[in-house]
């Protein structure tokens, strides 16, 4: 049966229904709702709500948890994920598992309250030192925030890499039907064998991340590349609205990716051949599916929450053979489909941007 | 009390995504896009909340969303909810078709807002007599002094509920009353008192 709930919760019911059983976190607004549940739900689940004195320490106790082999998240909002970069780099190179949510509010700074996705950069360049990624998961409807979540955990877990779900404040507080326990299907995952648990009667597991050599750094970063190379080929994820006929695509993600729905069924309304294509890896790119379409795209335009992230990677996968638009609103601010058709016309129709 | 432009009851605004509110019923895909707005406590969230979930109950697709951020600490609230007959692509309301303002506040921030043929729900017991619209539909209850006829002026809210229910529609009232039940019903005393303020105001509205 179907209940309303909001995304910041459903992604936290999901997590316990994953078999998290460890959330630490700091509280702030957009994302509060997930440690609030957490406080409410965890224990009776026989787990543990842990609130952290700040963010940097919640991201050291994910550290610490997930190096012993359990699931383990965090959620919190821009700052705090800031916050948490430091630690990122470190589950990376430790290779680590865990989830951790990003309801992203407006910046820099203190910045303000209001929805964005402004942390598109530092969610998939690797917003920590070093080179690395975490696979990056952004929803779009409080469904899929479910399924994703439940997923996010077992991705974790195979690639021994962080992963992030990438969520806008609108999606964290809006309230949608969702079913549990949703499309997910539990996989059966290997023994962490590698997991810092206890080593009566075996050799002793290091989860670590410093290297006393440059050669051995270097090997460690080799293999990485190799990790990430096997991520990007095997987990790319998009949706597809509309574009078997079309002849312009818009590319956007998250709450950007509903409004511009309605965009398109404007357009189309009046005789556009427009669709959507909707990444849901961030990292990695879907560049497979997207470069899939160039060749019928006359116009590509990129619709964000931010100053203009994302187009940077739609313009490398479209390598020049369209032309790339992009429109956006900032701060916490949202378009209205009025302007996303608007700046799409003088974009795209009149040939405002060059290709 | 006075009310402006009802000419007739149970006819829902037909705001469709392209705000073409005016044209008749047909067998179009319906949208109706509300904002409700008022202070802190006034439990317009929760009308929202009873809304979605009987737009829910009734098979339909819905969405809410609270103004969450420094609005909510000035003592204002409000909420977006959409409930439609297809798939909701955008779930912000920049433009609703059906506007609730429980305070004077909500009232001058959202009255250029509706689109036209929209229809605008005033509690009149505390928003002063003030400029209206001529193209939007701007009914007035005094719904503090009817809640407060019944024992309990925290129900106005509920009141509210019922009179936009008996005027604009977009559920059943069976789905309507099942939905504020399962939100609002688990102590005995309260179903009763709920279900009295939305009977209230579908009785106000009737009169209307």
């Amino acid at each position: 049966m179907a209940i309303l709930m909001k995304g910041n919760e459903a992604i936290a019911e999901a997590a316990i229904q994953a078999g998290c059983r460890l959330f630490c976190g700091y509280p702030i607004t957009p994302s509060t709702e997930i440690p609030e549940y957490m406080a409410k739900k965890m224990k009776k689940a026989g787990g543990t709500y842990l609130q952290a004195e700040s963010e940097v320490a919640a991201i050291y106790m994910v550290y610490g948890a997930g190096a012993a082999g359990a699931r383990v998240m965090s959620g919190t909002s821009s700052p705090g994920f800031s916050l948490m970069q430091e630690g990122l780099s470190y589950l990376f190179a430790a290779e680590i598992p865990c989830v951790i949510a990003d309801v992203m509010r407006g910046g820099p700074g203190l910045g303000g309250l209001g929805p964005t996705q402004a942390d598109y950069f530092q969610l998939t360049k690797g917003g920590g030192h070093g080179d690395y990624h975490p696979i990056v998961l952004a929803p779009a409807t409080v469904q899929e925030m479910i399924d994703l979540t439940k997923e996010a955990f077992d991705l974790a877990d195979i690639y021994r890499n962080p992963v992030i779900l990438a969520v806008d404040g609108i999606l964290g507080q809006m309230m949608e039907p969702v079913e549990f326990p949703g499309t997910y299907k539990a996989k059966i995952l290997p023994a962490k064998t590698w997991a810092a648990d206890g080593c009566e009667g075996r050799p002793k597991n290091n989860v670590i991340s410093y290297y006393l050599s440059s050669e051995a750094g270097e090997a460690d970063n080799l293999r990485w590349g190799k990790k990430m190379a096997q991520m990007q080929a095997a987990e790319q994820r998009f949706a597809e609205l509309s574009l078997d006929d079309a002849e312009y695509a818009f590319v956007a993600f998250g709450t950007s990716s509903r409004i511009t729905e309605t965009a398109i069924d404007m357009l189309r309304s009046e005789g556009v051949k427009v669709g959507l294509f909707r990444p849901i890896s961030l990292w990695p790119f879907p560049v497979e599916g997207l470069q899939k379409r160039v060749p019928q795209i006359k116009g590509w335009m990129s619709i964000e929450l931010s100053a203009g992230q994302m187009v940077q990677d739609v313009r490398l996968a479209v390598n020049g053979r369209a032309p790339v638009g992009f429109y956006g609103r900032q701060g916490g601010m949202i378009p209205e489909p009025e302007e996303i058709v608007a700046a799409f016309k003088t974009q795209i129709l009149q040939g405002g941007v060059q290709r | 009390m006075t009310e402006q432009g009802i000419k007739q009851r149970g006819m829902a605004p037909q705001g469709t995504d392209t705000a073409e509110a005016a044209k008749p019923v047909t067998a179009k895909p319906v949208t109706t896009k509300y904002v409700l707005a008022g202070f802190g406590g006034q439990g317009v969230l929760f009308v929202g909340k009873v809304l979605a979930q009987a737009g829910m109950m009734a098979k339909k697709q819905v969405t809410w969303i609270p103004a969450y951020g420094p609005e909510m600490r000035g003592g204002t609230a409000n909420c977006s909810v959409i409930i439609s007959d297809r798939k909701i692509g955008s779930p912000t309301v920049g433009k609703p078709s059906v506007c609730l303002t429980m305070n004077q506040a909500a009232y001058e921030k959202f009255l250029h807002t509706i689109v036209p043929g929209g229809v605008l729900y005033v509690n009149s017991s505390i928003v002063a007599d003030l400029p209206g619209r001529d193209d939007i539909r701007i009914v007035k209850a005094p719904v503090n002094d009817l809640a407060h006829d019944l024992g309990s002026a925290k129900v106005a809210n509920i009141v509210m509920l019922g009179i936009m229910q008996a005027l604009t529609p977009s559920v059943s009232d069976k789905e309507l009353e099942d939905a504020l039940m399962q939100l609002a019903g688990k102590k005995p005393e309260l179903a009763e008192l709920n279900r009295q303020a939305l009977k209230a105001g579908m009785e106000f509205a009737n009169r209307l």
